[in-house]
Order: structure tokens, then C-alpha cells, then sequence
């Protein structure tokens, strides 16, 4: 992809600045309407899936204990990967988001919620919920275009450390909890710029720091201890799991973003853009995958990327019942729904990443295409 | 090593359950246990009017009882939302381990009320809070008394009644209601009156008007003599304070006002910020985020258009109005309200904690 403003058949071309801004209020009244109908259904929704999750990890961790007897070890060890899967997905990521908040609930809420996972809540929410949700797909802004570590975008300079990025992507894939934690640190930057010793990057990676050895713990001493003789079997389960869960939220998100049809915005698109260009932004920057009810329970219900981007706050059940609305209205503005089954999705998004390890092959003339200000068509 | 043994193993337990705590997965099975956050078990809903229901709650094994006459904040989920509410305990206190119950009246409009009177279920699960209030009788109880209540206002009254502390004392109870129907506990009221242990004073307002406090010098004319507890609407509360103070007895008046912070939604309102001690006036456009930066409180923020929720902060007391859709959300101490202060401006004067 390349940045819309450059593109010659510009997606947004056919829109009046006035019809991105009804877009707006028509998404508006969407959300108006999910907000006064939210209730003790979606109360009991979540409420349930924590109940589930935390009744399957206990089952899981309890038939781990005898690990060294081998179905054991396959159950326990399958049940263990899906429990840190909906904790992660469709129990943390959307707490941590806020889409819970209104019930009020001391113990499922945004500033209280704590996950299994490397990255400390509180530095999560920042980099993903204030950073990526408010400058999505904008290159230079959102930084998970790549993560910081890849190229993902025709305009993001080539540089030959890319050539390596299939292979980075898939060790970011196998140990993604701790990338997250290092992008959450913003890692890189800081050490490139010797921040390193600044006392709030200090006290932050203390904070990473103290969760990785909680983590590690429970993971990789606590529960193999418990397991007696089975305490190596249970290391690899563990491990296991969190390879399960890593891998598969990896490919998720990826999907989110990565795959081809999915639009970037140059960083001056965004200066004084209106609600409705932020909601058009959000549209066409996010990608979603097609599959049953399970599949989406098991990405968070991520995979209604599109909807969650529009909505990041709404409870998470509520984006499949209101995809197909939201598909109408693309449908009627002439906007594309991309969409696609997650094997495809995958391919796409890593094709991206291996195609774009090298430098492009079209020279592109900026001076060609033409640049535009905004996401906003050029007045007639 | 530090701790004791048992302070050890809920450590260790800790670190077996992190990033949860050993309770949350103990709240699955057993949320009434010592050392859970305390709760409640509706056992029954029975109703008492048309209007009314008295509720009976086994609570948590942390309760600490009740003294008669002492409310308890109920927790409870109307619509998915928590909404924290007080009401009389009315049982009389026996052990610490049994049931209470509490009698709800629903009022007109009442989110919480009237789910407890008409939607409410044996089995449910409601937050509880330790017993609290000084509308109690306290040491010896005086020998004459006399209780002005007003629809559920009956309801801490019947508590200290049944509890019996009163047995022998020369009570008198002057209560009103719209109608006969509409009087919580009839029955058992007409059967203390039967049995001598209280004149009955019953006015049913809808024919016979509200009662006024002059009245009182004919209908119990030893009244300003009596140790009074009050416990009705505010007018009526009102009434009779001037009353009780005018003829020089205050002392003796004991008055029960459940909702003493009348919360008024508007349009702007002084912000204060707990922490910091600051108050700033802000208009009904500007987003509390702004009004605390420009007074220069430390505020967490984030996008500052209602997506990140890197903002929130509980809103101790007040009203605030949610700019995008107008929604207005208030709060009382202790209801654990949060707001995203980036999308949320005054309706009124509010608190938040910062």
C-alpha cells in the first residue's frame, strides 16, 4: 500500500467534504444506539467469559499437575493455550480498552484490570489505545505499521535491515508478548536516543521488569513445582501455551492492518481533520476476517477490526451485531470492506512483509501523483 | 523471612495466580466467605404492598451485624450497571450469621428501587456494605417515645420495634401513608397497636391531607416531652425540626435523611479537585480534562477525544455531562462512579479524586 494521498485512484476521490461528515454522524448514531441498548445482557456476556476462562485455566493448570502422563500433557496443555488466548483477547484487550467501564465494576474495569501478559496494563493502554487508536495508519504516527521494526508500507524508507524482517516477524510472532512489552517501552527509540537513563524510562522498564519475573514465575517455576515429578512436561506445556497464544494473537493482529486493500495516511492528512475524517480513516485503515462465532470469540472479536476501530469502547459482542450496518454504509458510499478467512488474510499480511524486505521495484515519482493535504478530496 | 506463615502462603498463592489474586478465582465458588469483599445472597423477595418488597439477604460471613435502626448500602446490578443505593435494615438483630432483611419501597422513577421491588430474584449475588447511621436508640431507652415516620420511612423504625428494645416503654408511632393499602408492615403494625406495645397514630394522606406539625399538639400533645426519631420525606423532616427547635426541644429530635445530597444536574459547575484542593468554574461545554489543566492539576489524559480511556477518574460526587451524546451521569459518595474527564463537562457542581 501507499499512502492514500499519493494514490492515483484515490479511494476517498468520490466523497464531498459534506458526505464524510453525514458518514460521521450516521456512525454516531450507530454507537448512540448501541450505548442506550448496552445492559445486563452484555453484563452477563462478560461476566460469563471471565467465569469461563478463569474455570478453564484452573482445569487446565489442576490436569497439567500429572503432565508426565501424555494426554495430560495434550489436554492440558490445549485448554492452557485457549484460557491465556480469551484472557488475552477478548477478556484483556477489551477491558483494558474501557468497553466494560460502564458497568461500574471495580473488578472488570480499565483502571484496575491486570492481564497475563508482559506488558504492564498501564503502558499497554498508552502505546495501543492513545497511540495506534488515535493515529491509525498514519505513517510516522501509529507505530504499529511495523512495529518499529519493519517496513510495512511502500513509504516507509527502505533500509537494508529490512531484508531481515520475515525472519523478524517471525520471532516477534513466537515471543510476542515480550515485543509488545518492548514496543510498549518503546524500546528502540529510547536506547537509540540514550534515554535509556531517564528516570521515567527507568521506572518503566522496573515496571516491565517486575511483571516479567511475576510471569516467568508463575510460568516457568511455580506450576512445575506444583507438578512434582512432572515438573519438566509442565515447563513445556507452559511453554507451549504461550507459544500457542503468541503465534495466534500475532496472526490476529496482523490481519488488523497488514493486509493488502488496507489504506495508509500521509502524517499532514491529519492536521485538523474533522470527527468524520477520523471515522473514514479508521474505515478504510482497518481490515477484518471473515469465520464462525468461535473464531471470533478467539480473536477478541478483533477479527470485526473494522468496527472495533471505529468503536474501540463498545463491548466486544456488540461489533458482530453491527457489522452489517456498518457494511451498508460503506456499501453505499462506495468505500471498501475489506474482509477476508484468516488463512487468507495471513498469506497477505506476510506477503506484505516479505515483498516489502526489499526495496520497491517501481520507482515511484512523487512529482507523478498527485499529493494531497488531507484525506479530504481537492474542491472541484 | 518476613511475615507470618499464613501471610506466606497467600504470598505464595499470589504468585501461583498472578496477574489475578488467589480470591478472584475463590469468587467463582464461594463469594460469601470470610475475607471476600463483603456480599449478600438474596434468600427471598417478598412483597409487602403494591409498591413495596422486603428483601432478605444471608450476608457474607465478614458481616458485622447491625444495630436497629442503622442502614446498609446495597450494591446492586440494574441494567449491567452497579448502582449503590441505602436502605433500613428492618429484621432485628439476632446472630451476626443470619439474615437480614432490608424493605424497599419503589419510588416513582426509581432505577434501583423498583428493580429491587419488581425485578429482583432469590439467588441473586448484591454488594453489601458494613451496617452504618446514628439513627439508633442508644444506652437506656427512654421510657416515653414517640416515632414520626412517613412511607418507608417506617422502615428503620419497624427495626429498632422489633428488635424490642422498647418493650415496656409508652411508644407512640404517628404514621402516614397515601392509603391503607399503601402502609408497609400493616398487619404487624396493628398487631403492636393491639397488644399495647404502641398507640398507633395512622394518617392516610390521600383523604385526610399530609400531616402538618401543628396537628401534633392535639393528636400527641405530650410530643415535644417524647424522644422523637423522624424518618420520612425532607419536607415533612423539615417541618418538624423548625418545629421541635421553635419550642426549644431539638435535643430530643432524631431525624434519618437518606438522600442528603440532593444532586441538581445543570448546565456547567464547580469543579473541585479532592487531591489538590483546587475549584474551578466551568461552563457546560468545556471538558473537565481542560478545566483541570488550565487550573493546573496534574490530569492524566490521552487522546483527548473518548477512545484511550487513559483519562479516567473517579467522580466522587456531582453531575457531569457525557458531551457527545449528553448523557448525564451523577454520583454520591461511595457509588464508585468513573468518567472520562476528556468527554465529560460539569452539569452541576462535582468532585473528582485527583
Amino acid at each position: 500500500m501507499t499512502v492514500i494521498q499519493k494514490k492515483t485512484d484515490h479511494p476517498i476521490a468520490h466523497l464531498s467534504a459534506e458526505d464524510i461528515e453525514i458518514i460521521g454522524k450516521e456512525l454516531d448514531a450507530i454507537r448512540d444506539r448501541v450505548v442506550a441498548d448496552r445492559g445486563e445482557r452484555d453484563a452477563a456476556y462478560i461476566r460469563r467469559v471471565i467465569s469461563t476462562q478463569r474455570r478453564l485455566e484452573l482445569g487446565s493448570r489442576a490436569v497439567l499437575l500429572f503432565s508426565l502422563f501424555p494426554p495430560a500433557w495434550v489436554v492440558g496443555t490445549a485448554g492452557l493455550a485457549v484460557a491465556k488466548i480469551l484472557e488475552n483477547m477478548e477478556i484483556g484487550h477489551n477491558v483494558l480498552h474501557g468497553q466494560w467501564d460502564w458497568m461500574r465494576d471495580p473488578k472488570i474495569h480499565s483502571t484496575s484490570w491486570e492481564w497475563d501478559h508482559v506488558s504492564p496494563a498501564e503502558q499497554w493502554k498508552h502505546s495501543h489505545n492513545q497511540l495506534h487508536h488515535t493515529y491509525t495508519n498514519v505513517v510516522g504516527k501509529d507505530n504499529d505499521l511495523g512495529y518499529g521494526i519493519m517496513r510495512v508500507d511502500e513509504d516507509q524508507k527502505w533500509h537494508p535491515v529490512y531484508l531481515g524482517q520475515p525472519l523478524w516477524n517471525l520471532i516477534n510472532a513466537c515471543f510476542f508478548e515480550y515485543g509488545i512489552a518492548a514496543y510498549d517501552l518503546e524500546l528502540g527509540r529510547n536506547l537509540r536516543k540514550g534515554r535509556h537513563k531517564s528516570p521515567e524510562f527507568r521506572a518503566r522498564a522496573r515496571a516491565v521488569g517486575r511483571k516479567i519475573r511475576r510471569q516467568v514465575l508463575k510460568d516457568y517455576v511455580l506450576h512445575p513445582l506444583l507438578s512434582g515429578p512432572s515438573f519438566l512436561s509442565t515447563l513445556a506445556a507452559t511453554f507451549t501455551a504461550n507459544l500457542i497464544r503468541n503465534l495466534w494473537s500475532h496472526s490476529v493482529i496482523m490481519c488488523g492492518h497488514f493486509p493488502e486493500g488496507v489504506e495508509t495516511f500521509e502524517k499532514r492528512s491529519i492536521e485538523g481533520e474533522t470527527r468524520g475524517e477520523w471515522y473514514v480513516r479508521q474505515m478504510l485503515g482497518s481490515a477484518n476476517i471473515t469465520g464462525s462465532r468461535l473464531m471470533h470469540i478467539m480473536t477478541g472479536n478483533l477479527s470485526f477490526q473494522i468496527e472495533h476501530h471505529l468503536f474501540p469502547d463498545l463491548p466486544s459482542n456488540r461489533y458482530q451485531e453491527i457489522a452489517p450496518e456498518v457494511r451498508a454504509l460503506f456499501d453505499r458510499y462506495g468505500l471498501k470492506y475489506t474482509a477476508g478467512p484468516l488463512p487468507k488474510q495471513v498469506a497477505s499480511a506476510w506477503w506484505k512483509v516479505i515483498r516489502l524486505s526489499l526495496p520497491d521495484r517501481r520507482s515511484t515519482d512523487p512529482g507523478a501523483t498527485p499529493v494531497r493535504p488531507s484525506v479530504l478530496p481537492e474542491p472541484a | 523471612m518476613r511475615g507470618s506463615f499464613p501471610g506466606r502462603i497467600l504470598r505464595l498463592a499470589a504468585a501461583v495466580t498472578t496477574p489475578l489474586l488467589p480470591e478472584d478465582y475463590l469468587d467463582l465458588v464461594a463469594p460469601l466467605r470470610a475475607g471476600a469483599d463483603l456480599r449478600g445472597r438474596i434468600l427471598a423477595v417478598r412483597p409487602e404492598t403494591p409498591d413495596a418488597a422486603t428483601l432478605v439477604i444471608q450476608p457474607g460471613r465478614d458481616w458485622r451485624g447491625h444495630v436497629p435502626g442503622q442502614y446498609v448500602r446495597l450494591g446492586v446490578d440494574v441494567d449491567g450497571v452497579r448502582q449503590w443505593r441505602a436502605y433500613s435494615v428492618t429484621s432485628a438483630p439476632v446472630r451476626r450469621t443470619d439474615p437480614i432483611s432490608v424493605t424497599v419501597k419503589a419510588i416513582p422513577d426509581g432505577v434501583v428501587s423498583n428493580h429491587l421491588v419488581r425485578r429482583a430474584r432469590a439467588g441473586t449475588i448484591v454488594q453489601l456494605d458494613q451496617a452504618q447511621g446514628d439513627f439508633v436508640l442508644t444506652g437506656q431507652p427512654p421510657a416515653r417515645v414517640l416515632f414520626v415516620t412517613a412511607g418507608s420511612g417506617i422502615t428503620p423504625v419497624m427495626g429498632m420495634l422489633r428488635a424490642g428494645a422498647l418493650a415496656g416503654a409508652d411508644v407512640v408511632l404517628a404514621h402516614s401513608a397515601p392509603t391503607a393499602a399503601d402502609v408497609i408492615f400493616a398487619e404487624e403494625l396493628r398487631g403492636l397497636a393491639d397488644r399495647g406495645a404502641v398507640r398507633l397514630v395512622q394518617r392516610h394522606t390521600d383523604v385526610d391531607g399530609m400531616l402538618g406539625v401543628d396537628e401534633l399538639d392535639t393528636l400527641v400533645p405530650d410530643h415535644l416531652d417524647r424522644e422523637t426519631w423522624a424518618c420520612g420525606p425532607v419536607g415533612l423532616l423539615d417541618a418538624l425540626e423548625r418545629h421541635w427547635a421553635s419550642r426549644g426541644a431539638a435535643e430530643r429530635l432524631h431525624t434519618e435523611r437518606f438522600r442528603p445530597t440532593v444532586i441538581t444536574p445543570g448546565e456547567g459547575g464547580t469543579v473541585t479537585f479532592t487531591g489538590s484542593g483546587i475549584t474551578v468554574a466551568a461552563d457546560g461545554a468545556t471538558p473537565i480534562l481542560d478545566a483541570g489543566e488550565d487550573a493546573g492539576v496534574l490530569m492524566p489524559s490521552g487522546c483527548r477525544m473518548g477512545i484511550c480511556f487513559g483519562c479516567v477518574l473517579p467522580l466522587r460526587q456531582g453531575a457531569v455531562r457525557d458531551l457527545r451524546n449528553g448523557q448525564l451521569t451523577t454520583a454520591v459518595p461511595g457509588d464508585g462512579v468513573r468518567v472520562q474527564t476528556c468527554v465529560s463537562a460539569a452539569a452541576g457542581a462535582c468532585e473528582l479524586e485527583i
